[in-house]
């Protein structure tokens, strides 16, 4: 049995793992994790649901099923990675499969966003560099030690420079990756907006008339 | 650097505070809810002992799970009524509005909010799901978040967020008989491919835009998304106060007036500058088939599927995915072929207008023997209406069956699915893998004319041979 799943908490600096690599552009958020997977109130059981219908025909050599991939925490994709629905079940099905990092050449956009917002640092690197690294993995492992201060990572043979966006290497690296504390902080601010705009005056107020559908 | 556009402005007046990292605190005017996407923020906001800022600016509605066959309570599906149970738990809590199935105004969220007046232009809107990008046709920001993001709403009214680029995408002369929004939609995708749109919110102009209705500015601004834009916008004109006003939460008397001119303040100005702008003939749009395991993948009906040789080396490797996938071979042609399952609905088509386009073309006709067919309006006020248009009668008497609002096979979280590796022909967004409730389903994208037309013949159609019939 796997200890129960901790989500990370705080600044992320450092993160070491074994490599997993997935081969494919335009991987979407419905086969990360199909809809019928988010008929539930909580993340608890994503984890073993993650890539459930391109792992199933596959019969255990889908790369989320080998052997040699087992307890790895640092993902390597492709190109726009993440696409399609906005689901944050999908980071999250991820992160309680293992994952604490995700390399690739690029990522959708709102996929992007919840990484950042549930602690999973997303860095890009360029198609050519994504792909030495899949075929170094094919072969044999491949551990990376990543360090948000120099936005670098290395192994025993390599060394490498990572790219992230300077505003979200400093998310984690204060943990303000965590935005609701940060975001609570100007509270007085966002009361003075909710005055200021003027269609919160001119459109409706909707407190008085619930539960009268 | 963009500057007085439409989104510039909106973005610079929502902005509460620039944060230490370097996006912007943004405040958020209307968030939406649903079942899906908000029971674990809900939680959250119970572990960090936090209150919902403004109840008042958050409206729910239930959409994704709910059966379209029997609605009664408790849902067959133990799931799908917890989840419901769940949503009308934590609105009654919190004080947030929702519309409930039977109240007359439940349905997919993107479809419900402006009908009932929610949406306006000028706002920033935000929903759990990722075609919030819909509300952009009324010249609002609007966008998808994820549910770390839903909490960060409820709690606070605002989110964290880097502004975006603009790209307008500018579309001249006016469409063609028998082409529809959906056809210019994916035309665009096809052109610009499905991350383009990354960092960008794409403004959608030009004589082909301001020809479209309200709804049909919808289904475009709906599917910015898939080409990778999380926002996508129309500038707001005429038709689109005529169609805000009167309804629920429209503006009224003075405030009407008040809000008319700020509106009008907001439209991109004529000299505002874009990061990147695009023009495309709307004129030679033809109508559009999605042949992929992605939006981009299409093709017009009398046009063949591309050989690989022809495609971009970056897509070449999807398309042999898609090749496989779908069964089709590179260089055939998509018209006449066979579908099993004809479906139409969802927010990018399951609004009045498309069910009027589909019942004009099946009045009098029947549906393909081989074809299982069905509709689900987009809503309880679209199901109410086109009832009260005999719409429902020309449906069934068709052949198609006719269902209670929701989501339905969109994403196939109901009942509602395909099975093995049948073919839709579907009006609504996506074509992944399995999107449609079977791990080998093929999905083939379409306007709902062409859904109608498909469900006729039992194979895809180029519906300009029926209209002109």
């Amino acid at each position: 049995m796997k200890s129960r799943f901790s989500p990370p908490i705080g600044k992320i600096s450092q993160i070491n793992g074994k490599c997993i690599s997935l081969i494919g552009d335009d991987i979407d958020t419905d086969r990360i994790i199909p809809a019928r997977f988010l008929k539930c109130i909580n993340f608890d059981s994503l984890g073993k649901s993650v890539f459930e219908d391109d792992r199933e025909p596959l019969k255990g050599n889908h790369p989320f099923d080998l052997k040699e991939n087992q307890g790895a925490s640092i993902l390597i994709v492709n190109s726009n990675f993440g696409c399609g629905s906005s689901r944050e079940h999908a980071p999250q099905a991820l992160m309680r499969w293992g994952i604490k990092a995700i390399i690739g050449e690029s990522f959708a956009e709102i996929f992007y966003s919840n990484c950042i917002a549930i602690g999973i640092p997303c860095f890009t690197l360029t198609k050519k560099s994504i792909q030495n690294i899949q075929k170094l993995n094919q072969n044999k492992y491949l551990f990376l030690d990543i360090d948000l201060n120099s936005s670098s990572a290395k192994s025993k043979d390599l060394n490498f420079e990572l790219e992230i966006k300077e505003s979200t290497r400093k998310m984690f690296l204060s943990g303000e990756w965590d935005a609701t504390a940060t975001l609570l902080e100007n509270i007085s601010l966002v009361e003075r907006k909710f005055e200021e705009l003027p269609y919160t005056k001119f459109s409706y107020d909707l407190s008085s008339s619930v539960g009268k559908n | 650097m963009s500057q007085d556009t439409l989104f510039d402005k909106v973005w610079d007046l929502h902005k509460v505070s620039s944060l230490p990292g370097g996006s912007d605190q943004i405040f958020i005017g209307l968030h939406l809810i649903h079942e899906v996407t908000s029971p674990q923020a809900f939680g959250a906001l119970k572990d960090k002992n936090l209150k919902v800022k403004f109840p008042s600016r958050t409206v729910a509605t239930v959409d994704h799970i709910v059966p379209t066959d029997n609605q009664s309570r408790p849902f067959k599906d133990n799931l799908a009524e917890q989840m419901i149970e769940t949503l009308e738990k934590n609105c009654l809590q919190h004080k947030i509005r929702f519309y409930n199935i039977g109240s007359g105004n439940q349905g997919i969220v993107h479809v419900v909010a402006p009908e009932l007046g929610l949406t306006q232009p000028g706002m920033t809107i935000a929903c759990g799901d990722s075609h919030t990008s819909t509300h952009g046709a009324f010249g609002s920001i609007a966008f998808g978040i994820g549910t770390s993001q839903v909490r960060d709403v409820l709690a606070s009214q605002t989110i964290a967020m880097n502004k975006l680029k603009v790209r307008q995408i500018w579309c001249d002369n006016e469409l063609s008989y028998g082409v529809y929004a959906k056809d210019l939609v994916l035309h665009i995708i096809n052109k610009l491919g499905v991350k383009a749109g990354v960092g960008f919110a794409y403004e959608f102009a030009g004589p082909a835009i301001n020809a479209l209705s309200m709804e049909e500015r919808m289904t475009i601004c709906n599917m910015s998304i898939e080409g990778g834009a999380r926002c996508g916008y129309i500038n707001p004109d005429e038709k689109t106060f005529s169609y805000i006003k009167n309804k629920l939460y429209a503006p009224k008397n003075e405030s009407w007036n008040k809000a008319l001119l700020w509106w009008k303040s907001l439209i991109s100005d004529e000299n505002s500058i874009y990061d990147d702008v695009i023009k495309l003939d709307a004129s030679k749009v033809e109508p559009t088939v999605t042949w992929g395991i992605t939006p981009a993948q299409s093709v017009g009906i009398n046009q063949k599927i591309p050989l690989l040789k022809e495609l971009h080396p970056n897509d070449q490797f999807v398309a042999e995915e898609a090749y496989e996938y779908m069964a089709f071979k590179p260089g055939q042609t998509i018209k006449d072929t066979p579908v099993d399952v004809c479906f139409i609905g969802s927010c990018t088509n399951g609004r009045i207008s498309d069910l009027r386009v589909a019942a004009k073309i099946l009045k009098d006709k029947k549906v393909s023997k081989k074809v299982k067919a069905f509709v689900v309006p987009g809503s309880e006020k679209v199901a109410n209406e086109a009832k009260g248009e005999g719409l429902d009668k020309i449906f069934r008497d068709s052949g198609f069956q006719w269902r209670e609002p929701g989501c339905s096979m969109c994403l196939a979280m109901n009942s509602d699915k395909l099975i093995g590796n049948q073919v839709s022909a579907s009006s609504s967004n996506r074509n992944f893998k399995g999107r449609q409730g079977s791990p080998t389903g093929r999905t083939l994208l379409m306007s709902p004319a062409m859904v109608a037309a498909a469900a006729i013949n039992g194979k895809v159609s180029d519906i300009r041979d029926f209209i002109n019939k």
